[in-house]
């Protein structure tokens, strides 16, 4: 019969738009007595992202935002400690290997040198990125062996002018990128735990 | 994967005595042919010895030996490993070379690229102009001497970032009108684009018809983009239309041109891998299997095991999710709208959100290391991948068939359409589904496997009807052999390290030359590097096969409605980012 091929398809659409409805009602009976939401609130969410996703399927951004898994990575961050008197204590050497190994060269060191000496002094006095040429592919963060620069999770960075980030800019504390990056930042500093362990346990022998 | 596998023992030179001789530079393989004896070897390779489809041709420019070299790789659609063969060339301006167009008529737009981007004329040519670069460019960038306007050092990293990285734009400077470069007496004010068009109207096929009166019909030239919607981005074909059937038809592309592969050689090895993610955006994770696997050949280093297991996982997912959005688009082009098109991108986000998790991108995933992957799959993750490849994928495949595939307006919109028969579309060097379809059972996963493919059970799906259903039918069915390949992957997966060699940020590549291929879900993705012992890759060739597959566009369209050339680009799967690179 012809015409049978699209009342076949026609039943599909038919069914996702049965199953829209369905679905708006099983989280409405759940609403009643769980408390749970499907629009605006983590769970539903994290429905509409699970395997079991049915009917309507769409994130409402800005309003609701997909999570960010651990490992999203956007436009870079440095990393500086705490000091005990509350100052900054900046993680980077100012050794040069992000710069070098970032494939569009968005990253600008200015090393500091010792005024007295002339020798090089592991600290950046300036550090550029501009963020308009930079690919966010990671690799910085990746080679960095001071656990220095990292890649951030804050992707809503539009703006009317250009993105060169300084100093200022890129300096993050060791506690937001725990926050992003909990797993990470628990690795990282378990390792450099163990190195300091063992360099003490040398030093002591 | 010892380096020169994919090089078949075959002895040429005693085919060809003094012609002929074998490529004995260390780190080279294949055969270096006069350039007098390339036709009647060309020939013999394929009448005599059965290597139906060329791959890839492309240049090399030797400036420090003062001379030019063009690639060709060449196969047999039966599977086994591939000749190479190169003539080289005094470098001069310009570079005269007999065209293989009448053997292979699959060089046609390669041969075009040569000479546009390396100055090599290829005397037979039909119509060779330029073709990524536009008219008035000054010169041939691929070249070693040439140098972008914006020039700043041979090779990166560049000395301006560190130690003394203060930072200037780029535009400060390389100021708004001083940052471009024409001809000699080129003026761009005086300008107009009237030559290359007549030149370009001139290279189509003229034909007489009459009808039944025996009155003379007037045959008319329609523009077709490059901005219109249908052409997948800023893609344009100019067609001749006798009443609404297509009589000759030429692709004109290169809006989206960078030259990804001049950028690729002043970057170090490491560094073009997240530039790979940006030639077909759909499946960065192919695009980083393909340039690691070129390297890996070179440096001669192992994968290790769990990352196979994981690259695998990662190509067939985006296999999947490229033929979903192709569904989705194709529909799309016929005049459907958006409902298979966001069908498809329910299926698709969910398989990008496993990329991200993993990778830390959607899109630009930039997974791939040399020697395996940046990182494992983390569990929870997994146990996702598990849910859709086990629980999801293959309920919605069959959806969409339900959806589509009896449905008689799409039936009587792609049965018999874009035809292209078995022995065209070897000739003109089609891969992956369109090949396919075609009835030509060829896939390098069984052809010449990769990683692990040789472990995995499953079916090359091919298709006799060379038609645009047949090509829809294909792509289908391979997402249900993706999903079996996919399936054994996940439960054979083993524990263990995601990388075989420490990473470096400078990895050490020693010379030689490897052509890296993959089938990406669009065909033969090919990476052709030449290495010569620098941190940089002297030669980084893609053969693209957006591109290439484009040669046959004409061939497919001519004799069909204007409303089906929408339909027939469609169904080729075309990305812009890889076309024009």
């Amino acid at each position: 019969m012809y015409g049978k091929g699209i009342l076949k398809g026609l039943s599909v659409t038919a069914k996702r738009f049965w199953t829209t409805y369905w679905e708006d009602t099983v989280w409405f009976l759940r609403r009643l007595t769980g408390g749970e939401k499907r629009y605006y609130s983590p769970e539903g969410i994290a429905r509409r992202s699970s395997k079991d996703a049915r009917g309507i399927f769409t994130i409402q951004y800005p309003e609701e935002k997909l999570p960010t898994p651990e490992e999203f990575r956007y436009i870079p961050l440095l990393v500086y400690d705490e000091g005990d008197g509350g100052q900054k204590e900046v993680r980077c050497t100012s050794c040069g290997i992000c710069a070098k190994v970032c494939p569009p060269q968005c990253i600008w060191i200015v090393r500091t040198n010792d005024p007295k000496t002339g020798r090089p002094v592991p600290q950046p006095a300036e550090f550029f990125i501009d963020a308009d040429i930079c690919m966010n592919c990671g690799f910085c963060a990746e080679y960095c062996p001071f656990d220095a620069i990292k890649m951030d999770h804050d992707y809503e960075i539009a703006s009317y002018t250009r993105n060169i980030l300084d100093l200022d800019h890129l300096l993050k504390s060791a506690s937001y990128y725990e926050e992003i990056r909990p797993q990470n930042a628990a690795q990282e500093n378990e390792a450099r735990r163990a190195k300091e362990a063992a360099k003490a346990a040398r030093a002591s022998a | 994967m010892a380096t020169p596998s994919s090089i078949s023992t075959i002895d040429l030179s005693a085919s060809f005595p003094g012609s002929v001789r074998l490529d004995d530079r260390p780190g080279y393989s294949g055969w270096i042919v006069e350039r007098d004896s390339l036709v009647s070897l060309a020939t013999f390779l394929r009448d005599e010895l059965g290597y139906d489809l060329l791959s890839s041709v492309t240049g090399v420019d030797y400036l420090p030996e003062d001379k030019m070299e063009v690639v060709y790789q060449v196969y047999k659609t039966t599977g086994g490993p591939g000749v190479f063969f190169k003539v080289q060339l005094e470098r001069q301006d310009p570079i005269e070379l007999p065209s293989l167009i009448e053997i292979w008529p699959g060089v046609d737009l390669q041969e075009r690229e040569i000479w546009d981007l390396y100055g090599i004329k290829f005397t037979g040519h039909p119509d060779l102009r330029r073709i990524l670069t536009w008219e008035g460019f000054d010169g041939h960038p691929m070249r070693k001497d040439w140098q972008e306007a914006f020039y700043e050092e041979e090779t990166k990293p560049f000395k301006s970032r560190w130690p003394e990285g203060e930072h200037v734009s780029a535009e400060e400077k390389n100021p708004y009108k001083d940052n471009l470069r024409f001809p000699q007496k080129f003026n761009p004010e005086k300008w107009t684009p009237t030559d290359p068009e007549e030149a370009l109207y001139k290279s189509l096929k003229k034909s007489i018809s009459f009808d039944e009166e025996g009155l003379e019909t007037e045959q008319i030239i329609v523009n077709m983009g490059p901005q219109h919607p249908s052409t997948h981005g800023v893609f344009r074909a100019v067609v001749t239309l006798d009443g609404e059937t297509v009589t000759s038809l030429k692709p004109v592309m290169g809006y989206l041109h960078r030259n990804h592969e001049k950028i690729g050689e002043r970057n170090t090895f490491l560094q073009n891998m997240p530039y790979t993610d940006r030639l077909d955006y759909f499946n960065s994770m192919s695009n980083n299997w393909g340039y690691a696997l070129a390297v890996e050949k070179l440096m001669g280093i192992e994968v290790a095991e769990r990352a196979e297991y994981i690259r695998t996982i990662m190509a067939e997912l985006s296999r999947i999710q490229n033929h979903l959005i192709w569904i989705g688009m194709m529909l799309n082009d016929l005049g459907t709208y958006f409902t298979p098109a966001l069908y498809a991108f329910e299926e698709r986000e969910l398989i990008l959100d496993i990329f991200e998790a993993a990778s830390g991108s959607r899109m630009m995933c930039n997974y791939y290391r040399f020697g395996g992957v940046v990182r494992d799959i983390p569990r929870p993750v997994f146990e996702k991948i598990k849910g859709l490849v086990f629980d999801r994928l293959p309920e919605k495949i069959t959806e969409f068939e339900r959806l589509l595939s009896e449905n008689e307006i799409l039936i009587s919109r792609l049965r018999g359409i874009g035809y292209l028969s078995t022995q065209d579309a070897i000739a003109y060097s089609m891969t992956g589904p369109v090949l396919r379809a075609s009835g030509v059972p060829y896939d390098i996963r069984r052809a010449e496997p990769y990683g692990i493919y040789d472990t995995f059970d499953f079916e090359v799906v091919t298709n006799d009807e060379g038609d645009m259903y047949a090509r829809y039918v294909v792509r289908i069915e391979e997402m249900r052999q993706s999903l079996r390949i996919l399936e054994q992957a996940l439960k054979d997966i083993p524990e263990g390290p995601v990388m075989s060699v420490k990473p470096v940020y400078q990895v050490r590549v020693p010379a030689g030359e490897a052509y890296g291929r993959i089938e990406a879900p669009k065909g033969e993705l090919g990476f052709y590097v030449i290495s010569n012992g620098k941190p940089n890759p002297w030669r980084y060739h893609v053969r693209a096969p957006s591109f290439i597959n484009l040669t046959a566009l004409e061939k497919m369209c001519v004799g069909n409605k204007i409303a089906d050339f929408v339909a027939i680009l469609g169904a080729i799967d075309i990305v812009l980012g890889e076309l024009d690179r």
